[in-house]
């Protein structure tokens, strides 16, 4: 059972990390709001997140080099493509990320382990962070996460979208 | 073979409450989403809807929902507290935890059912107290402040009709529960009245040459080294030059683990071990939830010769704040 298996820990290494910082940045971005925009109103609900209404993010995947601008608007995330201080950074390596999203991790437990670290608006970061606590899903399954299974679900949601 | 020896776990949201079910808790214990409980951070805690079908849920699978409503109230709302009690009442929870007598008063008058619990808020820490609460309120159970020995809650527990609850698992803090004025003196908010100790809006975290930063309302309380554990930016936790040394001139960031002491808390009749943390995430509440079951039901098949496992040990360890993990007050030879 995926379940069970739990994520062994990794670190990008640093040669690729070179490299990832010197990739364009918007691919991964793109990615990523996309994704965000998918699951707001269906997995994410909307009310909590008023407060992050022309907020500026960054996230900062570390041993990937990514850094991942974005705001959250009226009508959903989208990217930045300037570098101004953002309201709130947070910043982990890819397997931290990871096991947060898979429920695998408690960010307290990452954070005075000194893994993960929010810079900026600390209070919005605890709204993230609770909002996506609160959310009911069935079970998160890492085997979910994988590019494949991501872009199937990405196809399937746009061929329906109204009763995803 | 001792009696039921109740996992009560906790729950910041549906998700949280969900796997301490499954995980084996006895009760879970929750908030509503405002000032009224002693975790009002942003964005934690329940809606109506969403108690609604954590209560349903724990239910269905013979699991007691606790709702702490324990801050105290002002002149000026109390009405919102009062509001808070009857929609407890009416969504049928286990009980409601609470720390202000004004308010058992009322719950007693208008929901007479409602079963009372006394919050460790209420800072109760000898019998005739308890049972002080016990006679003019019903306060069936009690929570103890975590600063007493074992002798003491023996001493206790021998001398009150009221059930005993004791912190088994989680963050420390001073321990002048319902009266600590820190996080009021920093930032204006606190436990006692709103709810948060150092709420998120006062906190900052800056990652520096020297280290990472932490802020309080602008006032550096702690700077970590590299790879040194963190801990949560409260005044109590921070470290402060005192006579040209710095150092954790409060306390030290630590956790309560009382895992050892699990046949000592059963013999001597303590109806409830209550594990820390509704500001956690559902990961935490799984892996704490599950080796606590195991160790209470290890711990009740052979009390004799139970010795926790370098497992759980480290299971727990690896959730904690601070460096070191404590017996707390339990384990004071002194009295
Ligand atoms: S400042 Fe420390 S002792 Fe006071 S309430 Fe906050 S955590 Fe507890």
């Amino acid at each position: 059972m995926l379940n069970n298996l739990r994520l062994p820990d990794f670190t990008i290494p640093a040669p690729l990390t070179r490299l990832g910082n010197r990739l364009p940045q918007l691919p991964p971005t793109l990615a990523l709001v996309t994704t965000l925009n998918l699951a707001l109103g269906r997995l994410i609900p909307r009310e909590p997140l008023e407060m992050l209404i022309g907020k500026r993010f960054t996230i900062r995947v570390l041993d990937a080099g990514m850094t991942l601008r974005f705001s959250y608007g009226e009508r959903g995330f989208r990217p930045l493509f300037d570098a101004s201080k953002p309201d709130l950074t947070i910043s982990a390596r890819t397997r931290d990320f990871i096991a947060l999203l898979a429920r695998e991790e408690d960010p307290d437990t990452l954070f005075f382990d000194r893994r993960l670290l929010m810079e900026g608006d600390t209070d919005l970061g605890l709204l993230v962070k609770n909002t996506l606590d609160g959310i009911d899903l069935p079970r998160f399954d890492p085997a979910r996460l994988t590019p494949q299974e991501l872009l199937h679900r990405l196809r399937a949601r746009l061929a329906t979208p109204h009763n995803a | 073979m001792s009696a039921l020896l109740e996992l009560v776990c906790p729950a910041g949201g549906l998700p949280a409450l969900k796997t301490a079910v499954d995980h084996g808790a006895n009760c879970v214990y929750t908030g509503f989403r405002d000032a009224t409980n002693a975790r009002n951070f942003t964005g934690l805690n329940f809606d109506d809807a969403s108690i609604k079908q954590g209560i349903e849920y724990a239910h269905q699978r013979g699991v007691k929902v606790l709702v702490a409503l324990n801050t105290f109230p002002l002149t000026d709302n109390w009405l919102q507290w009062t509001a808070a009690v009857d929609k407890a009442a009416a969504f049928g929870v286990d009980a409601v935890i609470l720390a202000d007598p004004g308010l058992m008063e009322y719950a007693k008058r208008n929901h007479p059912k409602l079963r009372l619990h006394l919050s460790v808020q209420g800072s109760a820490t000898n019998y005739e107290a308890i049972n002080f609460y016990h006679q003019h309120f019903g306060i069936q159970r009690a929570v103890l402040p975590r600063v007493l020995s074992m002798a003491q809650v023996e001493h206790v527990v021998k001398n009150t009709p009221v059930e005993i609850e004791v912190f088994g698992f989680g963050g420390l803090c001073v321990m002048v529960e319902g009266r600590c004025a820190l996080s009021a003196y920093t930032t204006g908010t606190s436990p006692n009245c709103q709810g948060a100790c150092s709420p998120g809006k006062a906190v900052r975290y800056e990652e520096t040459p020297a280290g990472m930063e932490t802020r309080l309302n602008g006032i550096l309380i702690d700077r970590f080294g590299q790879g040194e554990r963190a801990g949560y930016p409260t005044l109590c936790k921070g470290r402060f030059e005192v006579d040209d040394e710095t150092y954790y001139a409060i306390e030290e960031p630590a956790s309560l683990n009382t895992l050892e002491l699990l046949p000592e808390l059963m013999r001597i009749g303590v109806s409830a071990i209550k594990i820390e943390g509704r500001q956690r995430s559902p990961a935490y509440v799984t892996q704490v939830t599950k080796v606590w079951r195991d160790a209470i039901d290890s711990c009740r098949r052979d009390p004799e010769h139970f010795k926790p496992t370098a497992a759980w040990m480290a299971e727990l360890n690896k959730v904690s704040e601070g460096r070191s993990a404590t017996l707390g007050a339990y384990n004071r030879p002194w009295k």
